[in-house]
Order: C-alpha cells, then structure tokens, then sequence
C-alpha cells in the first residue's frame, strides 16, 4: 500500500474521479467537431484529393503544413522531459507529465496529417513492405516510429509509480475497470529498492536516447523539402533551423497545456511562477534563435537573387504570402517584446504617460483603424499634401508607432502578470510557427521553375481537417488527465524530499570581516615576494 | 545497352500541340471538367507552354513587336531522375533502358515526386478519371500488367501520379513483334507516339548509346541543350535551340 500526501491527493488524484458537466460538454463538443471532420474525410476518400484546394503545382498543402507543426510541438515533451531530466532541473518536476503527453498527442495526430494527405491511405503499409532507404520519406518513417514508440514508453515509465498510487488510494466509488486499469498499468509496482533503481535507471537511459531520437525527427522532416532541388527549399540550414523551430513551438504549446491544466485544476501550488520564469527564459533564447535562422535564410536567397528562387522570397516579402509572412513576424516580435521587456521596465515607469495600459488600448483601436483604412481605401483622402507613396510611408509609420505604444503600455500591464505575458507569447509563438511552416512549404509549391507560378487557398475539407485535427490533439489531451494525474506525483514528492533536505544542510557561515587578514592583491600577500 | 532518348528541333517545332493530343490518346490521359481543369488539374504528359514559363527577364514585348517562344516537353527521362530518389516504396523507377516508369499499382499517392520533379513532368489523379460518350469507347486496351505491376496506358485510379513513359507499351510490342517473327529487335522500329505525330517532324527518336543513331548525331550539334542543365538531372531529352 503505497502512502500519498493529503495535499497531494486532493489535488491531483481527486479530481480525477469526478467529472462535471464541463467536461462532458468539452468532450461533446470536441467529438462534434471530430465528427464532423470524420465525415468530410470520408467524402475525400470517396471523391479523391479533388475536394482538397491542392493542384498542380500547389501537389502539398495545408496537411503538409500541418504535419510538420504538430511533430513540431511534439518536441515540447523531449526538451523538457529529457532534457531538464538529463541536466538535473529540479523544477522541471511539475510539468514533465504535461509535456510528454504533449509529445505522444502531437505525434499521433501529426502522423494522421500524412495519411490525410496520401491519394491511397490504403497503400500506407507499402511503406514498410516496399520501403526504400533512400527516399527521405522513409527516413521519416523510421525516425518518427522510433519516436512515437520512444516518447509512449518515455511517458509510460515515469508513470508508474504514479499508476500504483492510483491503484492503492481510487476512492471506493471509483468505478472497477478503473481499479483494473490502473492495477494492470502499474505492472505489480511496489515501490521497493531494486524497483526504483531499476526505474529510474530505465528513465536516465531512455531520456538520454529520446534526445537525439527527437533532433532526427525533425532534421528529416527539412530534409524531405531540403533534399529536393526546388527553389527556397535546397537549403542547408533546414535541419537546424526546423529543429529549433520544432523545440520552439513545442514549448509554446507547452507553457499553453500547462496553464489550462493549472487553471482548470487549480494547481497554483505545483505550477508555479518558478516554472514559468525558467521555461521563459528557454522561449526568450529560441525566439532569439529563431529570428537570427529565419533571417539568415531569407539574407542568402535576397542577395544571390537566383532566377528560380527570388520568386519564392519575392512573393513573401511583398507578394501574395506577404501577409502571413509578416503577421509572422510581428507575431513572434510581440512574443519576445512581451517576454523580454515587461521585466526590465522600472516601476517608476508606470509614472509616465506612456506607460498607461490605457494608451495601450487606444493605440490597439488606432492601429488597427489605421491599417484597415489603408488596406481598403485605394486612395487616401489626403492626396494634396502628400504623394500617394508617401501618404502610405507615413500610414505604416503610424501604425508602427501606434503598435509600438500598445506594447509599452502593455509591457507595464504584463509587468506583474507573468502567467498572462507568457500566455500570450505562447499564442504567438504557436501560430507564428504554423504561418511559419505554411511560408516555407506553399510558396515554394506555387513558384516551380517549369510550370506557371499558381496559387494555393485551402478548402472546407482541408479546413475542417485541420479543426477536427486539433480537436483530437485537445480530446486526447482531456480523456488522458481525466485517466492519469497531470503532476508526476512521485516526481513532485521526490523534489520535496530534496528540497527539505537541502533545508537542513548547514552552510558554514563566513567567517566576520578582520579576523582573516585579506591579500591585498589576487595572489600574493604583500612581502611575501 | 540501349539508352532510350529523344531529341526536339525547337526550330522545326510548330507548337501546335499535335503531340500532346497524340499521347493523350495513345496513353489514355483522364480528361478533366474545364472546372478542374481551371483550378491546374488538367493532365497532359507532354505539355506545350510559352517559355520562359513564368517570364521574369525574358520579356515578350508588346504586339508588333513581339517574340514568343514555346517549348514541348515529355519526361526528360533523367539519368539521375530526382523522383526515383524520393519515391519510398520504388513506384516510379529507372530501368535497364534509362526509361523512367510508374508503377500504379505501387504508388501510395504521397506526391513527393510530383514535387520533386523541377520539370513538372508528374501528374497526379485529383479524382477518379472519367472518360464521356465516345471517348469512353475507344481507349487504347494496351496495359501493361503483372502481379504488383500496372503500367503504360492501362486506366489509372485516383489518387496515383502518373507521367510520360516514352511510350512503354510501343516498346513491348514491338520487342514482342520481332520475337514472334524469330528476329532481332532494332532500335529503329519504335517510336512514342508524339514522336510518330510531330507535325514538323521536329521529333526524333533513338537510342543514345548507337554511335550512328540520329539521335546520338543530333546530339552533338552546337544547338544542342537540355532543360535546366543546372539541377544536375542530365535529362535525355534533348533540345535543339531556336535559330
């Protein structure tokens, strides 16, 4: 019988043997969005890929897009887990569940976007019965089966101690296949010594493989793009720069999945700021690395200005991706501006007038006043003054400076907000990874070198593919901590031993000021030489 | 060895597209709605387009003076095909006679070859092809068929990629022909079917490792280049420029 704290117990075990009416309305809802896009995959399969906006020589679209960004936010569960795990980060504690859950969701419906995509879903195993090495989508094949299998032992293993909680402390009005489930999950645990280190042994060896596991996964899926010879996309720092992407996004749909959950559960006393603050400081770092790739990129194919690949770049700086090219990039700047500055404004600021939260506000309503006026009036009423270019200079000019009073009266806003500032850049940074991954794969798509330069737009199907996709991310997601603790709780437990431990440990107390006479210089007393 | 290549006079070629409309009906080529067909889902193994295809320097001018160019292109049947490298369950491969095929039987839809290809050459079936009134009478019953193996102009299903394949199916039969007749196959007795129709006799066809065939001769003249030499596909097909 396995002892569990009574905090702990109310907290994380509890609740998961109680299911309001919420929930069931979330399940209810999600499922009718699934649904739904069940029955317009079944009219896909029925009509072909006709039903898809996709053509030549748009042949990948939206799925494709999608699969690279849910095996994208699948490396949340690697980074922190494995990583924070091999580098000894106790706070990592708390949040290892939420993000190898993350990791197993994301990869299973990001596989399903492969078989959405495929014109016979029916031929799928050929892969495996006919495969071939050299073709990178096999390369694919393996390392994400490597993966998926990886990260479901990777959450199963940590989850066993907890399984045998659950086992030992189901209220008795749990229903009885719940007692079988667990018993039969937690695979006879009891908690002794040989267990543990037999366990914990397992976790160290598995997180250190999950790792570079996790870094092929998403150097191949560039390489499946960056192996061809097609324009923008033969590029050597696609490996790299997915990766980093890949770890970006996922922590952005980490630090999402972390607040619901202690929102929803009111975990406040076991995700804490603490979490919020060094994670942060990770996203801060990626985004940085995220700007200094993207621009790298781009800086290559605006200077050698290649017949076939100016096309590409052209059509996002000003043609027609532009405005998803650049909603991208204001996106992940209001993620770092919302992540970096907050903290580094004095509170003495919040004294001066540009630092009102309201300014930001109306700034918001102006800017964006501003720029539907200048997006949907051909010409702007103030012509005698100014030149038609030099009206829509100082429109962007005022819109810029208008954004940029949103974010400093909301930087002080965000100043005491963490949670809220790290939502926010968290939203952004998962929809600036998906406009992202659309720039890189459809522009290219639609500027080949021997076919006319086309256009893309998705329809209803790929759309509701996408939604019904996500709901099944999120309903996976619910059905999961509604079965399993969302806190490791003997990860938690451990943590606490430590940590009263270390409270003990007495730090020997510097000796006072004088009694030791101090070298004057660094190494040498004076005569001494 | 035989190495299967074709050359195009671009100075004898009309662009009158009599090559395309050949090969559709050799190779049974789905005809799509003019709906579809608006939306870039129109198949055409050989394809006739203004080149440059998407003018970028090239520019044509305005009409009087005006220069416009047209290019026809097949498969260029690489000797390093990139689809062949991306393809994962060996759909489409090269064989013995440089001839890249596609097997329909094999391929599982995942159009990374279509997207591969810089030449545009792979088409995919969007939808099941249909085929109205008398068209639907006379397709050609050439196949070529075997356990896993659907090739030629046998009728696709959807959601394959299909190309050019120098008219696979001509090959067979004339190889069959001279077996029956208990003689030796010669280069010469076979021709894909744009080749046979070319309105300017712009086309010829031939084997590339024949010291004397016109192909290996035309191939050496000045006017001599292959499309997109840069991506390192080595295509053979082969384009004699304009004068």
């Amino acid at each position: 019988m396995l002892q569990i704290d009574a905090q702990d117990k109310a907290k994380l075990i509890d609740p998961l043997f109680r299911a309001g009416i919420r929930f069931w309305v979330a399940v209810a809802l999600l499922l009718a969005v699934i649904g739904w896009g069940g029955y317009m995959y079944v009219r896909q399969l029925i009509y072909g890929l006709s039903q898809t906006g996709m053509q030549r020589p748009a042949y990948w679209g939206v799925y494709m897009v999608n699969f690279i960004f849910f095996i994208g936010i699948s490396h949340a569960g690697t980074l922190i887990s494995a990583i924070l795990r091999v580098t000894g980060a106790e706070w990592r504690r708390p949040i290892t569940r939420v993000a190898e859950a993350i990791t197993v969701f994301a990869l299973v419906v990001g596989t399903l976007q492969i078989i959405f995509d495929m014109g016979r879903p029916d031929r799928v195993l050929f892969v495996f019965f006919y495969g071939r090495l050299q073709s990178p989508l096999l390369w694919d094949a393996i390392s994400v089966t490597a993966y998926l299998l990886g990260s479901v032992t990777y959450l199963y293993l940590p989850l066993i101690p907890d399984l045998a909680i659950l086992r030992d402390n189901c209220p008795p009005t749990a229903p009885r296949w719940r007692k079988g489930l667990y018993s039969l999950l937690s695979l006879g645990w009891r908690g002794n010594r040989t267990q543990w280190v037999r366990l914990e042994k397992a976790i160290a060896v598995l997180a250190v493989i999950i790792i570079p596991v996790a870094v092929s996964v998403h150097t191949i899926i560039s390489w499946i793009l960056a192996t061809t010879v097609q324009p923008g996309w033969h590029s050597t720092i696609f490996g790299p720069y997915f990766v980093v992407g890949a770890i970006f996004s996922g922590i952005g749909a980490l630090f999402m999945a972390m607040t619901i959950v202690r929102r929803l559960m009111r975990l406040e006393n076991y995700i804490t700021t603490r979490q919020y603050r060094n994670l942060g400081l990770l996203f801060i770092a990626m985004t940085a690395i995220w700007f200094y790739f993207t621009y790298a990129e781009h800086l290559t194919l605006a200077a050698g200005q290649q017949t076939a690949e100016f096309p590409v770049l052209a059509s996002k700086l000003w043609g027609q991706f532009a405005p998803g090219f650049w909603l991208m990039v204001l996106l992940m700047g209001v993620a770092f501006w919302v992540l970096v500055i907050p903290p580094l404004l004095p509170r003495r600021a919040g004294r001066l007038v540009l630092f009102n939260p309201r300014l930001a506000v109306g700034s918001g309503v102006a800017a964006v006043i501003l720029f539907a006026v200048m997006n949907y009036s051909r010409n702007l009423p103030l012509t005698a003054a100014l030149s038609q270019p030099g009206i829509r200079l100082t429109g962007w000019v005022l819109v810029g400076l208008a954004l940029l009073g949103v974010g400093l009266g909301g930087a002080f806003w965000l100043k005491d907000r963490l949670v809220t500032a790290t939502v926010i850049a968290a939203v952004c940074v998962v929809v600036g990874m998906w406009l992202e991954r659309w720039n890189i794969v459809v522009p290219t798509m639609t500027h080949p070198r021997l076919i006319p330069f086309w256009f893309y737009r998705p329809t209803l199907t790929e759309i509701s593919l996408t939604a019904a996709s996500v709901a099944l991310f999120i309903l996976l997601f619910l059905l999961f901590f509604k079965l399993f603790p969302a806190v490791s709780i003997w990860e938690v437990a451990e943590g606490r031993v430590i940590d009263e431990a270390r409270s003990r440990v007495k730090i020997p107390a510097p000796t006072p000021v004088g009694a030791v006479s101090r070298p004057k210089h660094w190494g040498f007393e004076e005569g001494q030489q | 060895m035989t190495r299967w290549a074709m050359v195009i006079d671009l100075d004898k070629c009309v662009a009158c597209q009599g090559c395309s409309i050949a090969c559709r009906f050799e190779n049974n080529t789905p005809v799509v709605k003019p709906n579809e067909a608006l939306k870039g889902r129109a198949i055409r193994w050989n394809d006739v387009f203004p080149f440059p295809t998407n003018p970028l320097e090239a520019d044509p001018g305005e009409y009087p003076e005006t220069k416009q160019r047209y290019l026809t292109r097949p498969c260029m049947h690489c000797d390093n095909p990139p689809c062949i490298k991306v393809c994962p369950v060996q759909a489409t491969f090269r064989d013995d006679e440089g001839l890249v095929r596609q097997n329909y039987a094999r391929c599982i839809g995942c159009r990374f070859c279509t997207v591969a290809c810089p030449y545009g050459v792979r088409y995919f079936n969007w939808a099941a092809p249909e085929w109205e009134g008398s068209l639907a009478e006379h397709l050609n019953p050439d196949r070529i068929e075997g356990p896993g193996d659907l090739e030629g102009p046998a009728v696709r299903p959807k959601g394959v990629v299909e190309k050019c394949t120098f008219c696979i199916q001509r090959l067979h039969k004339a190889r069959a022909r001279a077996e029956a007749e208990g003689r030796e196959f010669r280069a010469d007795e076979y021709v894909p079917a744009c080749v046979q129709t070319c309105t300017g006799k712009a086309r010829y066809f031939g084997d590339l490792d024949d010291p004397e065939s016109t192909v290996t001769l035309l191939a050496k003249s000045p006017r001599a280049f292959r499309l997109l030499e840069d991506v390192g596909t080595h295509p053979k097909v082969i384009y004699l420029r304009e004068g």
